[in-house]
């Protein structure tokens, strides 16, 4: 188990990168702490699974350093890094068995049998694959695969971290909440640092106790799930992490103040820095209610989502989702709108450039 | 009552006629004539399991089938590794996979007969690059037309030189099926080449190593043309194989009775070795 930092990391599959844009990851500078639970939340492409396969050792970043617990690994290759990865897809040794499959990275390091097969007996049932040992492993359903293949990480005594890349793809809906909710028993249990990539936020909000959440190479912010749903530093982290997403409304600035579709919106605190570039409002459905006065705006769509209600609006050209619980108006019907001031934010450039009312910090 | 429709049978005449003629009455004329005597005129004597019991004790069926096995076996035990190593060692992308590829479909696009000409003549002493090389460079005497062990050598070699290709292509194919993440999560298990070799590609390959080693099996086993055109049997009969021997007997001898006969062990057998190994082989993946 260790404590992870990376140090002005940079990758570029390019040989040569001239600009910006040639790199698939931005500069990062991160610590995970040990035996952290931590997400890399991020969509396809965001160079997620770069960033794991660095830590790994299966990449070598073009700059920068990786220290595990203060110690340089960059160049280090990935079996000697102590680290296990569990794939988008299971990796088995289809002709071996169960036991043979959780054995392997352990015959591999020349440990003595005995040695194998107590550990491989503790992970076993830590994985409630025990009656299964004796089975080849090539007939295991997809469900059972993952789990083998995430015992091979945990198998070894000296693991220092637990890397998932994005583990439920390819199981079915009802066994995900199953595997997923084994994952966390397990991190509780072997207390390794573990890192789950994936593009779906229930799972990542469910797993981790910090959340990186990444866009175009480049980490937007890291935070705890309630961090990122309440203030998201970056409109991308808005409306990627929530159901409906964040409502981005732009807006202008007068004297300090914002101002949507003519109406002032009282902001949660001072402005802050220079408020030059594009200014934006950014509001939660969860915290749009119906009101008696306020933004103006038509009820475009009214969707039933089960404990509560999306009522979809447009006003001022914009489309703003407001979560309603009880009475709902109908479509086409005029409403106005009240934004909960302590919850409304202002992102200027896409970040966000207010903060909390002062006698709110005060309290926090 | 349903009436029923019989007309859907039609469908399926097409397909009855194409079978039955390129293999149900063949094969029913060569079991005809292996049951019978003939000289000719169309006249026929019964002859019931005569030839069969004649060709099963016949000491010259026992040295081409012997011959035949060797034959296989041999080539076998060459292009199945070496095929699989060949595999191994070409780049799985880049510009040199199409180059790969091309190269080593290159001497499975040559007739056979021009592969046994272009060998016959490779190999002459005198003139033929090889067999110069051989005799008058490294002054090795090596003479096919002479020397049995030279002309087995030859027959070998030449259908290694034509037919590793297909093992190969076969071999990359299962190869390149693999995903990374295999390989990515054998590195972080610690394992060694071997170990990837033994626990993955093998594996991995099974299925079309299985197809190659039958394909190879059955080409090998029916071979005629190359070894016809090559050495045509010789020196003596070393190089005899069961197709050429068969030949010789039917139109050599003209004795079709036998031959007749001959065709259907001959046909067992191969038949009986496919499905043996087929069934060995697959026999874990039904479970």
């Amino acid at each position: 188990m260790a404590k992870i930092t990376l140090s002005k990391l940079r990758h570029s599959y390019l040989s040569t990168p001239k600009s910006d844009s040639d790199y698939a990851l931005q500069e990062i500078d991160l610590d995970w702490n040990d035996g952290g639970a931590y997400a890399l939340l991020g969509p396809s492409g965001c160079g997620k699974s770069t960033l794991l396969n660095i830590i790994s050792g299966l990449l070598v970043p073009s700059e920068g350093k990786i220290l595990f617990d203060g110690q340089d690994v960059t160049a280090l290759p990935p079996d000697q890094r102590n680290i296990a990865q569990v794939f988008q897809f299971p990796v088995i040794y289809d002709t071996m068995t169960v036991y043979d499959n959780l054995a392997f990275p352990l015959r591999n390091r020349g440990r003595d049998e005995a040695t194998v097969r107590q550990r491989v007996m503790a992970i076993a049932e830590m994985l409630e694959v025990t009656d299964m040992l004796d089975q080849k492993a090539a007939g295991l359903s997809p469900d059972n695969k993952q789990k083998i293949s995430m015992g091979r990480g945990l198998v070894r005594e000296d693991v220092n971290v637990v890397m998932f890349d994005e583990p439920l793809t390819v199981i079915d809906p009802h066994l995900k909440w199953k595997l997923r909710s084994k994952l966390k028993e397990l991190h509780q249990r072997v207390k390794a640092t573990m890192i789950y990539v994936t593009h779906d936020q229930t799972e990542a909000l469910t797993f981790a106790e910090q959340v990186v959440v990444m866009q175009l190479g480049e980490v937007v912010q890291i935070g705890t799930p309630v961090e990122l749903f309440e203030r998201p530093a970056h409109t991308f982290v808005g409306h990627f992490i929530g159901s409906p997403g964040m409502n981005i409304l732009p807006c202008t600035l007068q004297h300090g103040a914002a101002v949507f579709a003519g109406q002032a919106i009282p902001l949660e605190g001072p402005i802050q820095g220079e408020a030059g570039g594009q200014s934006e409002i950014g509001i939660r459905p969860e915290f749009v209610s119906l009101a008696d006065h306020g933004v103006p705006a038509t009820v475009t769509k009214v969707s039933d989502v089960g404990r509560h209600t999306v009522v979809q609006c447009e006003a001022g050209g914009c489309r703003i989702n407001a979560v309603t619980e009880g009475g709902t108006p109908a479509k086409g019907s005029s409403v106005h709108l009240a934004f909960r001031q302590d919850m409304t934010r202002l992102y200027v450039d896409s970040w966000i450039a207010t903060a909390p009312a002062a006698d709110k910090q005060g309290a926090a | 009552m349903k009436t029923e429709n019989q007309k859907a049978w039609f469908f399926v005449l097409p397909v009855l006629l194409l079978v039955a003629f390129n293999a149900l009455i063949p094969m029913m004329t060569v079991v005809n004539y292996s049951v019978q005597e003939t000289f000719g005129d169309n006249v026929f004597f019964w002859q019931g399991l005569d030839w069969f019991q004649q060709i099963l004790r016949s000491d010259r069926f026992h040295a081409a089938l012997g011959r035949q096995f060797l034959f296989t076996f041999l080539i076998l035990i060459i292009e199945v590794p070496l095929g699989i190593a060949i595999a191994l060692s070409m780049p799985r992308s880049g510009f040199w996979v199409p180059v790969c590829l091309v190269l080593m479909a290159l001497p499975m696009l040559i007739p056979w007969n021009v592969v046994g000409a272009m060998w016959n003549i490779f190999t002459l002493p005198d003139i033929g690059l090889l067999g110069y090389f051989l005799n008058h460079v490294l002054g090795i005497n090596y003479d096919m037309t002479q020397d049995p062990i030279a002309a087995w050598v030859t027959i070998v070699t030449m259908d290694v030189w034509h037919w590793t290709s297909l093992v190969v292509l076969l071999a990359y194919a299962g190869l390149v099926s693999i995903p990374d993440a295999y390989y990515q999560a054998a590195k972080i298990d610690g394992a060694s080449n071997w170990a990837v070799f033994r626990f993955i590609q093998l594996p991995k390959m099974k299925t079309v190593l299985t197809i190659a080693i039958l394909l190879r099996f059955m080409d090998s086993f029916n071979i005629y043309t190359e070894p016809f055109v090559l050495t045509g049997g010789g020196p003596g009969n070393s190089t005899t194989l069961l197709s050429i021997d068969l030949v010789k007997i039917a139109l050599g001898q003209f004795d079709l009775g036998p031959a007749a006969a001959m065709s259907l062990i001959y046909f067992a057998i191969t038949l009986l070795v496919s499905w043996l190994f087929y069934t060995l082989m697959t026999k874990d993946d039904l479970n």
